[in-house]
């Protein structure tokens, strides 16, 4: 991999940074590290580590009745903590922009990731989320463009899923 | 010794100024709001079990110049209990949490709460690392939750004890988008 590849998480922050987002919930996560510490170092964005992704659905909600973006960073396993919260960005029509990274589908040594990763796509189009899948390092920052202006712009669910291939597979031994 | 819960709310409410944002939780206090006299500045939820107090740490810290005020049930609070951790972590100064404790869950047959149980939401938001913490349980109490709530510096948590009662349900808007969009409206925000 080129450097230039390596460094999509730096990307993308940039465009975020750009799209006006103020606010960063997530749980920690080994695929969102480097956008994470990206945040947290930034004084214009307040990072928010929640205990739970659900927790996420509805900071979403109250930075935007509050005039600001808020975006949602997690791994697949914690879409399914989010499901009936989901119905509040739902009924209300609140802008959500989530960057999902995958677990379960490529090269992965913990089944237990498999059954929650194996239904994300799914269960992103019933909770009626527009869902932009990403394989290669260098499509994520133009593709989280657009799915800024889905999300803000037409206040809707937007779901960016980074596919497990693009963020490289967990290391168990070392 | 316990309140009245319309009662409590319509003091916490009176003339409780432009700057004041409100996000009532689901169910009884969300009717409890609305009988006090419905306001373009709250935010009624119908839904979202365990996510009004995580609407008003986002608001909150969309919003640092106005005060946001989330009331809501112990049922309520306690599926959203990991919220208070997380507010505990980022404090903002115009943030209050008022929880109705009656012990039980109202809208579904009065069913004994956790809290009931001895679940203490004051010892659990201290623990979350919430330094003020207020314990209503009379009228002197709730005037003093009052003041600090028109003047609040810091996050603050209350439990107020009210007594198990179901008064006539008042119903807000129920139209998600609409509450929405006045809420926006009213706080000048752009769309």
């Amino acid at each position: 991999m080129t450097a230039h590849t390596n460094d999509w998480p730096d990307r993308l922050f940039e465009t975020l940074k750009r799209g006006g987002v103020r606010q960063v919930g997530y749980v920690p996560d080994a695929g969102h590290a480097r956008l994470i510490d990206r945040c947290r170092a930034d004084d214009e964005i307040r990072d928010v580590v929640l205990t739970t992704e659900e927790e996420g659905i509805a900071l979403a909600a109250g930075a935007w009745l509050g005039g600001e973006r808020a975006v949602l960073l997690m791994q697949s396993s914690g879409l399914g903590n989010c499901i009936n919260m989901l119905s509040l960005a739902r009924t209300c029509r609140f802008p959500l922009l989530m960057f999902i990274t995958m677990r379960g589908e490529w090269e992965e040594f913990n089944p237990w990731q498999v059954p929650m990763g194996s239904i994300v796509d799914p269960v992103l189009k019933l909770c009626e989320a527009e869902v932009y899948r990403v394989h290669n390092p260098d499509d994520v920052a133009g593709t989280a463009e657009r799915a800024v202006q889905q999300a803000f712009g037409g206040e809707r669910i937007a779901a960016v899923v980074l596919s497990q291939q693009l963020i490289g597979k967990k290391v168990w031994t070392k | 010794m316990t309140l009245e819960r319309r009662a409590a709310m319509a003091k916490l409410l009176a003339g409780r100024g432009d700057d004041l944002l409100v996000v009532p939780g689901l169910g009884s206090t969300a009717w409890d709001a609305a009988a006090a006299g419905d306001n373009d500045r709250n935010f009624y939820l119908w839904g979202a079990m365990g996510g009004a107090a995580m609407i008003g740490l986002g608001l909150a810290l969309a919003q640092p110049t106005r005060r946001v005020a989330v009331i809501t049930g112990d049922g309520e609070m306690l599926m959203g209990l990991g919220s208070l951790a997380t507010i505990g972590i980022q404090r903002p100064r115009n943030l209050a949490v008022i929880v109705f404790d009656n012990g039980v869950y109202g809208e579904t047959g009065m069913q004994p709460s956790h809290t009931q149980g001895g679940v203490d939401l004051i010892g659990v938001a201290r623990a979350c690392g919430i330094a003020a913490c207020l314990d209503v349980r009379d009228q002197n109490a709730l005037a003093g939750l009052v003041r600090r709530l028109k003047n609040l510096r810091e996050t603050l948590f209350a439990r107020v004890m009210i007594a198990a009662e179901e008064p006539p349900r008042v119903l807000p808007l129920r139209d998600g988008v609409a509450l929405k969009e006045r809420f926006r409206g009213a706080i000048g925000v752009k769309p």
